[in-house]
């Protein structure tokens, strides 16, 4: 095999991988988007947020340190403990079901049958909220997230891979992180337990209830707010382990609420009601835009992944107004 | 007593079918035009207009342009940045290509390029609908802004990536660039703003703005009624467009002055600017400059408050400035979804009531 050729299914097996981390992201999205049909903005504060948590515990810091220590000149920052990973991730969701209590019970529950737009603007205050609050409860520094993780390329895969060149070409081998591998098992696990959530247990079958029609639902005595805190606490799930990926990945820091700015073309293209979808979508996505970075972007100045996933997602909008998966649209006058 | 329609005889046809036809009304709307024209130039310190002022007009515009789009024609668009960022290079461009071109063309002429590049961005809406829409159009947010940072031409090949506005005078006195005296700028963006918004009274209560608010109600019905919907929501993002651009214009060459375009035009406009129309209220005038107005003071205020007030560190305060945007955002939208117009509104049918209600 020539080295090009091995280079170029290095792209895309990195594209895929790159696709499943903003698919981590989307399912968050299409989860609240099918339960309740807001359009959840907040998502990806929602990560920060729960990667924010999970550090602060993790390391034992003080939450409000900033604020106590102008408040009161103080100088305060830690308890001086650790806590383990595995209770620091359990205290997180913790976290996150409470503030999905919270989301519920102060924001969704005064806007029921509200028109989308406003519930989308809703969930944008909340994300500027929340990426507030989250910044003076743990301080806005960029922390590490450290919880045990593979990072790195995978040298065995290197070395294995680097007698697949022809004779006499220079190879070193491909390069793919441990990390997103890690993290596409993840989003397998992940996707596989929310499915069968959904498809065997009675709490799942009550969300596919509400997502298909809230008012039927209500009818057969289905609490809508149970519901919603449920599919609100699953997001956060989610969030929290695409916040641990991509912290683990890039530190955790403001920038990690953008990764919700990744998701939404993968949303866009998958459909918004559709799991696999969003999953499909992010695979369609990553390959994509690593692919015209790889063959285009040099020739027109690079940096195209900014806007290449809107353009490709818009593109398959164009055949398909509803996205790959998502249901069919009907209008009726 | 003061406020009531009886009395208020009209005799053509003209007279009853005016914009404000309560008496009341049309007084204290001559008498904002007065103030803001001829009594807060005399009051007008640097502070003032470039902090508070001149930037509320600048984003009254642009939320005029987006309510447009998203109030009344009810497409959710989230590429304002990116349009605004076009309306401010062209006039870059403008001004540096013709120096002797005067200012009110150059802004005039930067409106229509941008209202060209909008309606080229808006033709998937004919396709795409709801919240896959607002989506796509951040597809011209990205991209515009990618573009203009990419390709120096578009900069002059400036080393530092940034485009800064030159000198420019009208009636020899200087508008733009840092010389400019902050009064001369606040008069030639208020006359932009006040002809902006009388374009856009007049718009949306004439044909075309019947069709977009029909295509807003429902885009299928409006169709089988014989609203050519590609005509209707292409003009939208045109118009849009071009108030966008207009606004972005004035944004860079008279508040600015300096500007890049990643920093200047990111997605926070887009953010920023939807706030503005929620918050005053969708399918309003009176509502866009509200909330623009609502949106400029209160990072001010806050900040006065917090840093100047309370002495706290200013990135405490940058942080808390987020939870309370975010806050009031929240309760805006719990307490009265249609926005700071709708009060106003209720406000209005209270007075005609009174001092008898029921």
């Amino acid at each position: 095999m020539s080295a090009d050729f091995l280079y170029l299914v290095e792209v895309i097996l990195n594209g895929l991988m790159a696709g499943v981390m903003y698919s981590l992201v989307a399912l968050g999205f299409v989860l609240i988007f099918k339960a309740s049909g807001i359009f959840n903005y907040a998502q990806g504060v929602m990560a920060l947020f729960a990667a924010l948590t999970l550090v602060g515990i993790q390391t034992g810091q003080v939450p409000f340190a900033h604020l106590i220590n102008a408040i009161f000149g103080t100088n305060v920052h830690h308890f001086g403990w650790q806590v383990p990973t595995v209770l620091a991730i359990a205290l997180t969701v913790g976290v996150m079901v409470l503030f999905a209590i919270i989301v519920e019970r102060y924001i969704l529950h005064h806007l029921v049958n509200q028109e989308p737009i406003i519930l989308f603007m809703a969930t944008i205050g909340l994300a500027y909220f929340m990426e507030g609050f989250g910044d003076i409860m743990w301080g806005s520094q960029i922390k590490t997230m450290d919880v045990g993780l593979p990072s790195g390329g995978s040298l065995w895969l290197e070395e294995y891979t680097q007698g697949w060149a022809a004779e006499g070409e220079r190879y070193y081998g491909m390069y793919l992180d441990k990390l997103d591998m890690v993290a596409s098992l993840v989003a397998i696990v992940l996707v596989v337990s929310l499915t069968i959530f959904s498809q065997y247990t009675t709490t799942g079958r009550a969300l596919r209830a509400v997502a298909d029609d809230h008012q039927a639902a209500l009818s057969v005595g289905i609490s809508l707010r149970t519901i919603w805190v449920i599919v609100w606490s699953i997001a956060g799930f989610v969030a929290l382990v695409a916040g641990i990926m991509w912290g683990a990945k890039s530190g955790v820091q403001f920038s990690l609420s953008l990764i919700a700015l990744k998701a939404l073309p993968v949303l866009m293209l998958g459909g918004f009601t559709s799991i696999p979808g969003a999953i499909i979508g992010g695979l369609i996505i990553g390959v994509g835009e690593k692919l015209f970075e790889y063959a285009i972007g040099p020739l027109i100045g690079g940096a195209t992944e900014n806007w290449f996933a809107y353009v490709l997602a818009l593109m398959f909008l164009v055949f398909r107004p509803q996205g790959l998966f998502g249901e069919k649209i009907i209008e009726r006058v | 007593m003061f406020y009531r329609e009886s009395g208020d005889f009209k005799k053509t046809y003209q007279k009853d079918s005016q914009t404000f036809p309560i008496k009341f009304d049309r007084m204290r709307y001559y008498f904002v035009l007065a103030v803001a024209f001829l009594v807060i130039p005399m009051f007008l310190t640097d502070y003032m207009a470039n902090a508070v002022m001149i930037p509320f007009l600048v984003w009254a515009i642009a939320a005029l342009g987006l309510n447009i789009l998203v109030g009344y024609t009810g497409q959710l668009s989230l590429g304002t940045g990116g349009f605004m960022a076009v309306g401010a290079y062209a006039t870059y461009k403008l001004m540096t290509a013709f120096p002797g071109m005067d200012m009110v063309t150059v802004i005039l002429l930067s409106g229509l390029i941008t209202a060209f590049v909008g309606a080229m961005f808006g033709l998937p809406s004919l396709r795409i609908k709801g919240f896959y829409l607002a989506v796509a159009t951040l597809a011209s947010q990205f991209f515009l802004v990618w573009l203009l940072n990419k390709v120096p031409w578009f900069y002059n090949n400036s080393a530092s990536g940034q485009i800064s506005a030159p000198e420019r005078e009208m009636f020899g006195v200087i508008i733009t660039g840092p010389h400019a005296t902050p009064v001369a700028a606040y008069l030639f963006c208020l006359v932009f703003a006040v002809a902006l918004a009388w374009l856009a009274r007049n718009l949306t209560r004439g044909r075309l703005g019947r069709s977009w608010m029909a295509i807003r109600d429902m885009d299928i019905a409006a169709e089988i009624i014989g609203v050519n919907p590609l005509m209707a929501k292409l003009s939208a993002f045109a118009v849009s467009s071009f108030f966008i651009g207009i606004a972005g214009s004035l944004f860079f060459s008279v508040y600015l002055g300096a500007a890049e375009v990643t920093e200047a035009f990111g997605i926070t406009v887009s953010f920023a600017v939807l706030f503005m129309i929620i918050i005053g209220g969708l399918g309003s005038i009176f509502g866009s400059f509200v909330g623009a107005a609502f949106m400029v003071l209160m990072p001010v205020l806050l900040k006065n408050v917090l840093v100047g007030g309370m002495g706290w560190p200013t990135d405490l305060a940058a942080h808390f400035e987020y939870i309370i945007v975010g806050g009031l955002i929240i309760i805006f939208l719990i307490v009265e979804p249609h926005g700071l117009a709708q009060m106003a509104r209720v406000l209005k049918e209270k007075l005609r009531l009174w001092p008898f209600p029921h």
